[in-house]
Formats: structure tokens, C-alpha cells, sequence
């Protein structure tokens, strides 16, 4: 009672005469009669909000059981026949297989090696050395996956390029090839470039982590003869263990979602060997204007990332409470 | 002398510092790689691609932006700017509306929007090419625009509001008592305390927009309408024959947001960090 009696004083300064006189007679009103004028200010949002995100999602389930072509505007419903053509297509399992293998190495280099990463660099005495590495591994990330595509692009090619150059620099020449011209390196070399540029972002989200640690812990375990190693192993890595769980499931969630390092690079060739979930959409979408197959394929992706989602949102949950 | 246990820590200390100065060589190598080679000429990039360029020649820049980056350079810049405006004015309202108002379903009404985050762009992809036709949108800027904005209003919102509701409403409620409308209390009191968060939240938009790709490879066909990612694309598909200018294309794309990283930094640490927590 007392603390909102002395609410509705003026703060020091604020002490005008104008407020003063006012005071009794404006607060009740704002506070409840007529609430619905605040809608205004969350009205905008939600009416893009529904505009261009969820009214499309909706739609998205309607043409998923449909064939329609969009430049000739015939529809047709046909029941769940796109799903079944989606799992009787090999391209398409190649896709969901390669996306895994996106998200299983991503977990590895942008989970793992990130957490080990920061914990190292966090363990360094120098401030300003910490945040210079942080921030080099980091700018990769702030470059357009374009941009990263164009460029990998180029370290891969047979001539001229980086990676070969370097091969023949260290005496592996019999090792050179035509990295994303080859079926059997082009999705782990698209996947390579992928890393590079993401790693430095999930190191930085860790080392943010690993600074809410307190202090004291280290000091006090180094007191007692604990090495740096064993503190990261016994102090770091458990106590982050809840932004390594919900880095997991944004990586794997991310991995699902996979589309601009593919296209810019391969475009899901050679034969199909580099297809995401992301360009098949993209293929049979807009290349082969199989527009119900295609977002059979959104439906899909929907599912994954939601399933997901849902399982970020207990994890945030229980960790708020 | 040193005895061995001695030397074993300094030894660690070496070797973790070798790794971590190699893996700067990792990220940085690359990026100078592209560079460098903006400076060199085509049979020079194709020849060795570790020399450094015989002179310092520029002109590929030059022939870059004739070439469709000057276009792309300001589509960019028109479109990013525009949809991180909308972008954050939308949801600077929608959190001061959830967190400094009584308003009815204020939960549900979060749900809804945060619920956004959940949904990955390529999900609505295909009916939006229609409704986009349908609305007359496709292939402007509108587009781009509204979609970035759209897609990027729950997040904003989220990041804005978890930094609102901790801000003390005193003041706000002083301001009220002063004989402020809401407008008023909203644009000289509630935005400069936030501040810090706006401008992690802006900075955010920037990188989102600026680097976004699949939006502005389906909404938009033509050359005189496409941003920098999609317009880099089509031009290294066309100027087989010019690498150089490519690689002047894509400094030019890069460059700027590295600029903004460096600058930005702190506020952006501090985004993200708010921003993964969601």
C-alpha cells in the first residue's frame, strides 16, 4: 500500500504544479475504463503479422492439397496425391538426408567447437585480445550468404582456386578436384563454407554466456589446483548447458531452413547431389511451376521447424521459471 | 632451470595460441583473398591465386557498379532503410503497447506475435508469390519491404519488449501525471530510455535486410528492382569473362556491414544476446 501511495507523488524534479493538480483525477481513468483505444498501439504489427505471414501459412495447407499453376490460374484439388508424390520422390529424401547432414555437422562445428571455442577464448587473460578474436571470428556472419557463396564458390574451382592452390602448395596435388563440380564433395564442401561463416556467431553467443559466469568460481577452483582444462570441462561447459540446448535446436532449426548457401553455390546440382528441402521448394515452385508439390514441400519444412520450435519454447520455459 | 611442470602450462599456452591466431588466418585469409583479388585482372586471378596484384588497380570497381552494382547498391540501400523504419517503429509500438498499457488480451496478443519467430519464410513462400501478383507488389520495392518488415516484426517486438518491461514505469507514469498523452510519453520518455535496445534492434534489421536473399530472388525479376545479394548472383553468372568485377561487387556488399559490426558492436553483442534468449 504504501509503495503506491507514494507512487502517485511526483519524482523528485518532475514536481511541477500542473502535476500536482492533476494527479488524482488522470491516473484512474487511463488505468481501466476504456482499455480497448490501446489496441491502436499493437494494431499495425499484428495486422502485418497476419497480412503476410499467417494468412499465407494458411493458404500454404489449401495449395499443398491442390495441383494449381499460377501463371495459367487452374486449380484442382487433389487431396493428399502431393504428398504422396512427395514421398514416392528420391530427390526428396535425398534432400531431407542432406539437410540432416547439415544439421548433425553444424552441431558439431557451431555448437561444439563454438562452446569449446569461447570457453578458450573466455579463458584468456587479455581483455582486449578476447574481444579482437571474438569479433574476427565473428565477421564472417555479418557478410551476406551471397556474398560467402560467390566467394567459396571461387575457392573451390578447379583453376585459380584457393583451396586447390593450396593442395598443390603442401604436395597434395592428387587431392585436387573440382570440389562443388563433384557429387561426392559438393554437399560437404557447401557445408564447410556454411561453417566458416557461422561458427564465429555461435562463439559470440557463448562467450555472452560464458560472461554471466560468476567469477568467483574460477578463482575458487583454481585456489584448490584445478587447471584451466578441467574448469572448462567442471565449471564452463556445465554451467551454459541451457544456451548449448537451445543453440542446438536454433542450428538444427536452421539447418531445416537451409537455402541462399545452396543456390548460391550449386543450386541443389551436380545431379542433384547438393538438394535442401529449401531448393527443392525453390525447383519445383518456381523452375517447374509445380506449385501444390511445392508447398507440400513448405508443409514439411512447417512441420520440422515447428516441432522444433515447440521444443525451444518448453526449454525457454522452464528455464524462466 | 624449469623444471618440466613448469614448462607444460606455457607449452599449453603456445599451442592454444596457435590455434586461436590460425583460425584468425582462417576467417581473415578469405576476405583479403576477395579483396586482393578485386585489384587483380582476370588472368592474374585465374594464374596463381595467391600473388598479390601487379599494381594497384582499381578500375574493376568502377566497371562493378556499370555493370548493375550501382543500381543494386541503391535498391539495397533504399529497401533496407525503409523496412528497418517500418520495422522497428512497428514493434517499438506493439511492446510500449504490451508493456506500458492496460490493453484486453495482451497475452494472447504476444503469443500471436512471438509466435512469428516460429515460422521459417520458406513456409509461406508460395502462396505469397500469388498474393503478391494478386496485390500488385511483385517485383517492387513494396515487396521487399513489407515482407522484411512482416517477417521481422516478431523478433523485434520480442527484443524491444523484454527490454521495456524491465525499465521502470514510474517515469512514464510521472509524465502521464504531467498531462502527457500516450503519444507524447511514447516519443519523449519511453524511446530515449530505450535507446540502446533500438539500436541493437536497427542493426539487426540492417544485416537482416541488407543480406537477405530468397524474398528478393522470388518477389523480384527485374534487374532494375533487385538488391545487392540477388543482383551479385546474376552478375557472377553473367561476367564470366570479368572476375575482378565480381570480386569489386561483392567487397562492395561486404564491406558496409563489416563497417557496421565494428561500429555497432557493443549494442549488438547485447541484441544478440537478448535475442537468443527468446
Amino acid at each position: 500500500m504504501s509503495t503506491t501511495q507514494q507512487k502517485t507523488f511526483p519524482p523528485p524534479g518532475l514536481n511541477t504544479p500542473a502535476a500536482g493538480t492533476a494527479l488524482p483525477r488522470r491516473r484512474k481513468p487511463a488505468r481501466k475504463k476504456n482499455a480497448w483505444p490501446g489496441l491502436i498501439w499493437v494494431l499495425p504489427g499484428l495486422v502485418t503479422l497476419f497480412l503476410f505471414v499467417y494468412y499465407p501459412l494458411v493458404l500454404n495447407f489449401r495449395y499443398s492439397l491442390e495441383t494449381s499453376n499460377i501463371f495459367t490460374g487452374q486449380q484442382r484439388f487433389v487431396g493428399l496425391d502431393n504428398y504422396a508424390r512427395l514421398a514416392a520422390d528420391p530427390v526428396f529424401w535425398k534432400a531431407l538426408g542432406n539437410n540432416c547432414l547439415y544439421a548433425g555437422i553444424s552441431i558439431v562445428f557451431q555448437v561444439f567447437f563454438a562452446l569449446v571455442l569461447a570457453s578458450l577464448i573466455e579463458n584468456l587473460r587479455n581483455e582486449r585480445f578476447r574481444t579482437i578474436l571474438r569479433s574476427i571470428y565473428f565477421l564472417p556472419s555479418a557478410i551476406s550468404l551471397t556474398v560467402t557463396g560467390l566467394l567459396f564458390a571461387f575457392i573451390y574451382q578447379p583453376q585459380g582456386g584457393l583451396l586447390n592452390g593450396l593442395l598443390n602448395a603442401v604436395g597434395l596435388e592428387s587431392l585436387q578436384q573440382a570440389w562443388l563440380g563433384n557429387p561426392d564433395t559438393a554437399m560437404l564442401g557447401v557445408i564447410m563454407m556454411s561453417q566458416w561463416q557461422g561458427f564465429g556467431y555461435c562463439t559470440l553467443l557463448f562467450a555472452v554466456a560464458i560472461q554471466r559466469i560468476p567469477r568467483e568460481y574460477y578463482e575458487a577452483s583454481a585456489l584448490d589446483g584445478i587447471g584451466p582444462v578441467r574448469q572448462i570441462f567442471s565449471i564452463t561447459i556445465p554451467l551454459v548447458r541451457e544456451m548449448t540446448g537451445l543453440m542446438m535446436i536454433v542450428t538444427i532449426s536452421g539447418a531445416f531452413q537451409v537455402f541462399n548457401e545452396v543456390m548460391v553455390t550449386t543450386s541443389g546440382g551436380p545431379d542433384n547431389s547438393t538438394q535442401v528441402l529449401g531448393t527443392w521448394l525453390y525447383r519445383s515452385g518456381f523452375i517447374k511451376n509445380d506449385f501444390g508439390y511445392a508447398a507440400a514441400i513448405a508443409t514439411v519444412i512447417f512441420v520440422i521447424t515447428l516441432a522444433l520450435a515447440l521444443i525451444q519454447v518448453r526449454y525457454t520455459n522452464k528455464r524462466r521459471v | 632451470m624449469t623444471s618440466p611442470t613448469r614448462l607444460w602450462p606455457i607449452i599449453g599456452r603456445l599451442v592454444l595460441t596457435g590455434f586461436l591466431l590460425g583460425l584468425v588466418i582462417v576467417v581473415l585469409y578469405p576476405l583479403l583473398w576477395m579483396v586482393i583479388s578485386s585489384m587483380k585482372s582476370n588472368s592474374e586471378i585465374l594464374g596463381n591465386p595467391f600473388a598479390w596484384p601487379t599494381s594497384l588497380d582499381l578500375s574493376s570497381y568502377g566497371r562493378a557498379i556499370d555493370k548493375g552494382v550501382g543500381t543494386y547498391l541503391f535498391n539495397s540501400v533504399l529497401v533496407t532503410a525503409l523496412s528497418v523504419v517500418s520495422t522497428t517503429l512497428l514493434s517499438a509500438w506493439a511492446a510500449f503497447g504490451l508493456t506500458r498499457i492496460n490493453i484486453p488480451f495482451s497475452k494472447p496478443i504476444l503469443m500471436i506475435i512471438v509466435g512469428g519467430l516460429m515460422l521459417a519464410p520458406t513456409v509461406a513462400l508460395v502462396p505469397l508469390v500469388k498474393l503478391m501478383q494478386s496485390w500488385g507488389l511483385y517485383d517492387t520495392y513494396w515487396a521487399l519491404i513489407i515482407l522484411y518488415t512482416a517477417f521481422r516484426v516478431p523478433f523485434t517486438t520480442f527484443l524491444i519488449r523484454s527490454y521495456m518491461i524491465d525499465l521502470p514505469i514510474d517515469v512514464d507514469e510521472a509524465a502521464v501525471l504531467d498531462g502527457a498523452t500516450r503519444r507524447q510519453t511514447f516519443w519523449r520518455v519511453t524511446m530515449p530510455m530505450c535507446t540502446p535496445i533500438i539500436v541493437s534492434a536497427v542493426i539487426l534489421q540492417v544485416l537482416f535486410a541488407w543480406n537477405e536473399f530468397l524474398f528478393a530472388l522470388i518477389f523480384i525479376g527485374s534487374d532494375t528492382v533487385k538488391t545487392l545479394p540477388v543482383g551479385l548472383a546474376t552478375l557472377s553468372s553473367r561476367a564470366v569473362t570479368d572476375f575482378p568485377s565480381v570480386f569489386a561487387g561483392m567487397t562492395i556488399a561486404a564491406v558496409p556491414m563489416i563497417v557496421l559490426f565494428i561500429l555497432g558492436q557493443r549494442y549488438f553483442v547485447r541484441g544478440l544476446a537478448e535475442g537468443v534468449g527468446r
